[in-house]
């Protein structure tokens, strides 16, 4: 046969089929690169997570120790009133907070759609609490709050002599403030992610909704915002989420105080592990802080994965 | 009285000209055909008529009654879009019944509505469903359906078949035809496809660049277009326009035509008082390739024309030729259709053949009238 | 236009302005308060202007108020974030690039799987993992360093990172690699010649989004760093609630503004980018 090889062999090799080392590398190439990934994330992630729920099950005070405990941690914990009122605490947090930003991003957003002029800006000065630091939004707040110097003196100074406003001092309001200040923080990303939703309903059903002869509250209230479903699950999701993490804002803003009046579950895990020096107890709240996100953004991730299958 | 009349229109978007002065009486019952080029302004004159933009200049009336200040929903109007526009979260029912629901029809009466309208574009069974849950084929017919329920004195519809595959744009381009012979409503119908506008329309008009070109009849507007463009935008392979000089002998006019296999002047059938041009000057004569055969027994003065490339259609076989360093398409039988680099005897039937100015476009011909 | 019309466009332009002076109004009494000396303070309102354009408070804030036991402002803490964001802000973004690269555009078995694996580092709650982080970085002799600082926050940086290459990648047609590797080029070369050319987007949306977390990060600054390598929000809350002698609000407010001047400015020059980050980790986040 080799008697047969036609006299362009030799250029025709350039282009012959893909050698086995090759087809070994593209197979390989890919899992290569990944893996350094993969192992950073089994560590540091996997692992540590492990290491954190080991952790809860031991004597660790100080330092870890690797002595069983059994429950002992996790009982310590839910006999700790402290504990018990940073979970309701955060309850006290998030509703209001999710309410309040889900509602008022999406009125923002709603008029914004309106083709107005200065969308741009509006946006842009909406959005900027996002970009800073919670400890500087916190102190921000913290100054607007101080009865002395902030919004009581300044009403006060307009007349308005008897004026009380003293929520930061204040055990039963204290977390209003923090409220407030995250509100302010998250609503212009909320009201982005809508308007960014309601920019993808098709103009051309709005029209035929204004040629069948709906107004703009009922087109908003029976065709555009009924299609939003998957996006409001979005920002439910993130706002849970951005809820049960939140720490730095009540450090700089309250420290956890009046009392404990302010206290979440994330500021008892730092405190109790880093500042009392219990890490075991520290170890089970942050365990118990996980099984919470696990718990809450499971089904949610699920209804929000229906809800997109159910709008597309 | 007029199903629908625009008058004097204009359309700006800050300084933009978008329509220049736009004159449209639509009979009623009359099924109207915007077509044109993307961008022309079709879509803006629709939404004009349907009170989805404001009018920046001119007049447009609905069945006698000025409506420029009325919002869409006072129009009495239904309108098809090109991406349907269905509602997503509401069932097909709720999409048909929306609208009637909005207007405070009785809801036994909307049911009824419903599915009378349902029945006859053969949807009864996706009443409950989802738009997403549908064919491309299948919202256009709740489109449809969503439109019709309506009963309005006139049908808006926006490139409504653009979106569907070929063969279901032919099948529901016969079901508009017969919607339309069956309310006997007026029609206002957008689109970008002159088949479509031929084969809908009782008129067309053809627009250019915000200013309608020509209004008439379909078999008008085929046979004796108002320019190069419409000559050029109307018919499937488009009309041959092909270069030349205009020449006087004796009492008539002739254009000297190089084949590539022959050179050979040809008589024009203008009379030389009609036409708008002086011999000497540069002409485009337009030629449908229809008219562009295969020379038979009958034909007196053959011409013979070398062959670039040939493409069989089926039914017959286009012959692709340069004549006047032009391309030029010609139309054979295809048992008499020759292989490329060949040459071919063709007859041309130059009866039909129209005069153009090559700067402008204008018709240099008389026979504007048709 | 319509009466009715135009009363609802008042309505809305209305209701839209009074939330911008709401969203702008802390930032305004901030920068005010810093520009103001004590005195001043204590006479007027805290939206009454300053007097004049008075620095003295930035100037101490920057470099002589007390954060705790030492008095050097808030410069030393600066410079720490600074030399712990660059490196870990880039090397970040390029893990996350040739991962989202090969898990967009090299699928294989198992590539989803990866992808997911990867995800949920995103979306768990720093707290689970501080104290074998803690550890761990003693271990390799790094606790209380910015080195240490830089791993943690490459580390869990990467997830992000990922996630938003791959997403932007994912949009691209696979037929990309496969013309290029008919052509005879391979993994590394693709990515090199095909993808990088057109990532500059994405990659600006990376720096920016992981540049704003990064600095403005406090629970991980304020864990695993030392008196020698805190980063600058642990500066300004050490700062803010040092409480030795008479509270200078105004320089509270004027270190709170230095702290927030890098994200802000990076806001207003990529403000765009900044918004294309948020809803890409809206997403999948
Ligand atoms: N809202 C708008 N602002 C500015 N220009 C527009 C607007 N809507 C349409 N146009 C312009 O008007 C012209 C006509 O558009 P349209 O009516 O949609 O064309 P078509 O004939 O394809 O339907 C186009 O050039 C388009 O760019
Ligand atoms: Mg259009």
């Amino acid at each position: 046969m080799a008697d047969t090889i036609p006299a362009d062999a030799g250029l025709r090799k350039g282009l012959a089929r893909p050698s086995r080392a090759s087809v070994w590398a593209d197979k390989w190439i890919p899992l290569v690169v990944l893996s350094p990934s993969v192992v950073i994330s089994l560590i540091f992630v996997y692992g540590f997570l492990a290491a954190t729920a080991v952790l809860s099950f031991t004597n660790s005070t100080l330092m870890p120790r690797y002595v069983g405990a059994g429950f002992q941690r996790y009982i310590d914990l839910f006999s700790n009133s402290v504990w018990w009122t940073s979970v309701a605490n955060l309850f006290w947090f998030s509703v209001p907070f999710i309410v309040l930003s889900l509602g008022l991003g999406l009125l923002l957003a709603i008029l914004m759609d309106q083709r107005i002029r200065a969308e741009g800006a509006l946006r842009a000065i909406y959005l900027y609490p996002l970009a800073l630091s919670q400890i500087v939004a916190g102190t921000a707040w913290q100054w607007l709050f101080n009865p002395e110097y902030g919004i009581q003196n300044t009403v006060r100074a307009l007349g308005f002599t008897s004026f009380e406003f003293n929520w930061l001092n204040d055990s039963r309001m204290a977390m209003a403030c923090v409220v407030i200040a995250a509100v302010w923080q998250c609503t212009g990303f909320v009201a982005a992610l809508f308007l960014a939703g309601l920019r993808g309903v098709d103009e051309e059903v709005i029209k035929a909704g204004m040629v069948d002869g709906a107004s703009m509250p009922v087109i908003y209230r029976r065709i555009v915002l009924p299609a939003m479903w998957p996006v409001f699950f979005s920002v439910l999701l993130l706002l849970t989420h951005q809820a049960i993490k939140t720490f730095d804002l009540v450090v700089a803003m309250t420290a956890g105080g009046p009392g404990t009046s302010t206290w979440l579950p994330s500021y008892f895990m730092y405190n109790f592990s880093f500042e009392r020096g219990r890490m075991g107890v520290g170890a089970a709240s942050a365990v118990m802080i996980l099984v919470m996100v696990v718990a809450i953004l499971i089904p949610m991730m699920y209804l929000e994965k229906r809800a997109q299958k159910n709008a597309s | 009285m007029t199903g629908l009349s625009i008058r004097n229109v204009h359309k700006s978007y800050g300084n933009v000209p978008v329509l220049k002065g736009i004159n449209i009486d639509v009979a009623e019952g009359e099924f109207l055909i915007l077509v044109g080029s993307s961008g022309c302004g079709k879509s803006t004159l629709l939404n004009m008529i349907a009170g989805l933009e404001t009018i920046t200049q001119g007049e447009i009336a609905i069945g006698g009654r000025v409506v420029n200040d009325l919002p869409p929903k006072s129009r009495d109007i239904a309108m098809v879009f090109q991406s349907y526009a269905l509602y997503p979260s509401m069932t097909v029912r709720e999409n048909i019944s929306f609208g009637l629901e909005i207007r405070k029809v009785a809801p036994e009466e909307r049911k009824r509505i419903v599915e009378a309208v349902a029945e006859s574009l053969q949807i009864s069974h996706l009443l409950d469903r989802k738009p997403r849950q549908l064919s491309g084929g299948q919202r256009q017919r709740v489109a449809m359906g969503r439109a019709l329920a309506r009963d309005p004195t006139l049908f808006l519809f926006d490139e409504p078949l653009s979106n569907l595959d070929a063969q279901l744009r032919i099948e529901m381009r016969s079901e508009i035809k017969m919607m339309h012979k069956r309310t006997g409503k007026t029609v206002c119908y957008v689109t970008h496809d002159q088949v479509e506008a031929m084969t809908l329309g009782d008129r067309i008009a053809v627009m250019k660049d915000g200013v309608v070109q020509q209004l008439g009849r379909p078999q008008e507007i085929y046979d004796a277009p108002a320019n190069m463009y419409v000559a050029g935008f109307i018919g499937a392979p488009p009309m041959n326009f092909i270069p030349g000089t205009l020449e006087g002998e004796g009492s008539g006019l002739v254009m000297s035509i190089d084949t590539g296999a022959e050179r050979r002047r040809l008589a024009l059938p203008f009379r030389p008082a009609d036409v708008k041009a002086r011999p000497g000057q540069k002409v485009v004569l337009g030629l449908r390739p229809e008219r562009i055969t295969a020379a038979g027994a009958s034909t007196s003065d053959p011409l013979k024309v070398r062959v670039d490339m040939t493409e069989p259609t089926g039914p017959d076989t286009l012959i692709y030729a340069t004549l006047n360093g032009k391309r030029t398409l010609c139309r054979v039988q295809p048992f008499a259709a020759p292989k490329a680099g060949e040459a071919i005897a063709l007859d041309f039937d130059l009866s039909r053949a129209l005069l153009f100015d090559p700067e402008s476009g204008a018709r240099l011909d008389g026979g504007l009238a048709g | 236009m319509r009466p009715d019309k135009l009363v609802a466009r008042i309505a809305i332009y209305a209701v839209l302005g009074f939330f911008a002076l709401i969203f702008l109004a802390p930032l305004y009494v901030v920068l005010v308060t810093s520009l103001k000396t004590l005195p001043e303070l204590r006479v007027g309102t805290m939206l009454a202007l300053p007097q004049g354009l008075n620095f003295d408070a930035w100037g101490k804030a920057w470099s002589s108020a007390c954060t705790g036991a030492a008095c050097n402002g808030l410069q030393p803490f600066f410079m720490n974030s600074v030399y712990i964001v660059i490196p870990s802000v880039i090397i970040s973004s390029m893990i996350g690039s040739i991962n989202g690269y090969a898990l967009a555009q090299w699928r294989f078995p198992g590539s989803e799987i990866i992808f997911t694996g990867l995800l949920f580092g995103f979306f768990i709650p720093f707290q689970a993992i501080l104290l074998p982080a803690a550890q761990f970085l003693g271990m390799l002799k790094l606790a209380n360093t910015i080195p240490g600082l830089i791993i943690i926050q490459t580390v869990y940086g990467i997830a992000f990172c990922t996630m938003l290459f791959r997403n932007y990648y994912v949009a691209m047609p696979l037929e990309l690699v496969k013309a290029a590797r008919v052509d005879g080029a391979g993994f590394f070369r693709i990515f090199w010649r095909i993808f990088l050319p057109i990532s500059l987007p994405i990659f600006t949306v990376c720096v920016i989004w992981q540049f704003t977390h990064i600095w403005n990060d406090f629970l991980f600054g304020v864990v695993f760093s030392g008196p020698e390598s805190r980063p600058i929000t642990v500066g300004l809350n050490n700062l803010v609630n040092t409480s030795e002698g008479v509270k200078e609000y105004n320089v509270d407010t004027a270190a709170a503004l230095i702290t927030a001047l890098p994200t802000l400015i990076v806001y207003i020059i990529g403000g765009r980018y900044f918004i294309r980050g948020l809803t890409a980790g809206a997403v999948k986040g």
